[in-house]
């Protein structure tokens, strides 16, 4: 946002989120838009070996995200998503972090059986859609 | 405890501050500091092995470069700009640091985004990860076969690759074909629910540019013209960047 389209194109990604989930379902964060914080994964920094100060610099998103009670974050970006993921796996933050194709999907009833990896217990069940058994190749 | 005093000396020294404000539009504003502390207030990297972006900018006003070069700060930067939105000169402080990544050599440089880069060199895919424009192609077309045979009404779903005219240009981070191959499948669905003509590449569809956080200049060049051309040599309208 910041860096690219500004906010008004945080304004159609609201929109879009708020179409899957639903308007009641979408929390946002505080600070937000161009004037939130960057989860700490990006420049470089998953590869850049100082893991300590990434997940120091994380932690400010970290708290953002416990602050909104939510337990489902949405990363559209594959960079955020794995410093989003890392950082609940590492403080314990109980959330899930999901890619935005996968809430798309999921809220459309077209999300597959495999593409389910980072569904909680909560949404992994829900709205799959028919499958039958591969036939065995020649 | 106190860290222990930079001196300087009466002279300025040298001009790293200088050369990057000779490359930026506006000399990237980086004279105008009015040493209001905004940015180390809203810096999430504040702290980190002591980094504090307005000092940062004042060791290069001062002409500190020994020091600049010698602190690791530029790898605690992510180059997010927060500090360029709070600041009321628009001091564009991420460029700084980018330069301050190549007073690095090379070789020093944090060597997994080394690593990356090089990895994004070798083939024409741009993946840091290393996969090939073959591999890519036979990754999406198993995984397509997959979904087409075990998931009902998608029989017909596409992953096109390499073909010619398709509106949008898509390309996918390398960690989804390399280790997660069943994510790339939902945004195939999309494509194909909003009815878009699109393709992949097998040039150019690693998503990711580390020769950028790199900051070599001219691998971070070579990436983005190969990217560049392959979505040229399809003669497709859009690139959509999915990173």
């Amino acid at each position: 946002m910041r860096k690219s389209f500004g906010d008004a194109y945080a304004e159609d990604l609201r929109f879009v989120v708020k179409q899957a989930v639903g308007e009641e379902n979408f929390v946002d964060m505080t600070p937000n838009r161009s004037n939130n914080y960057c989860c700490g994964g990006g420049g470089g920094a998953l590869q850049a070996g100082y893991h300590e100060a990434r997940r120091t610099f994380g932690k400010i998103k970290f708290d953002q995200i416990m602050a909104t009670g939510a337990s489902y974050v949405i990363a559209p970006c594959h960079n955020c998503h794995s410093q989003i993921h890392d950082l609940a796996e590492h403080y314990e933050g109980g959330y899930h972090t999901v890619h935005l194709w996968t809430i798309l999907c999921l809220a459309m009833g077209i999300l597959g059986p495999n593409e389910r990896a980072y569904l909680g217990e909560d949404l992994a069940g829900l709205l799959v859609p028919e499958t039958r058994e591969a036939e065995e190749d020649e | 405890m106190a860290e222990e005093a930079i001196k300087i000396s009466g002279k300025k020294k040298s001009t790293f501050l200088d050369k990057v404000r000779e490359l930026l539009p506006e000399g990237g504003n980086l004279n105008l500091c009015l040493t209001c502390g905004a940015c180390s207030s809203g810096c999430p990297a504040t702290g980190l092995e002591g980094l504090d972006p307005r000092k940062f900018l004042r060791m290069a006003a001062l002409g500190l470069d020994e020091e600049i070069q010698k602190s690791n700060w530029p790898w605690m930067c992510t180059m997010c700009w927060r500090c360029i939105y709070v600041c009321p000169m628009k001091i564009d402080i991420p460029q700084l640091v980018y330069h301050a990544r190549k007073l690095w050599p090379r070789e020093n440089r944090p060597k997994g985004i080394r690593g990356s880069c090089d990895m994004a060199l070798k083939h024409d895919s741009c993946s840091a990860m290393g996969a090939s424009e073959d591999d890519f192609r036979f990754v999406v077309e198993d995984v397509l076969e997959e979904v087409r045979k075990t998931q009902v009404g998608w029989e017909t779903l596409e992953a096109p690759i390499n073909k010619k005219g398709a509106t949008y240009f898509l390309n996918q981070n390398s960690r989804e074909p390399v280790t997660e191959p069943d994510e790339m499948v939902p945004l195939w669905k999309i494509m194909h629910v909003v009815g878009a003509d699109w393709t992949y590449g097998t040039k150019g569809w690693g998503a990711e540019n580390y020769c950028m956080f790199l900051a070599d200049d001219e691998a971070w060049k070579h990436i983005v013209e190969v990217k560049a051309k392959a979505v040229d040599d399809l003669g497709c309208k859009y690139w959509v960047n999915t990173e």
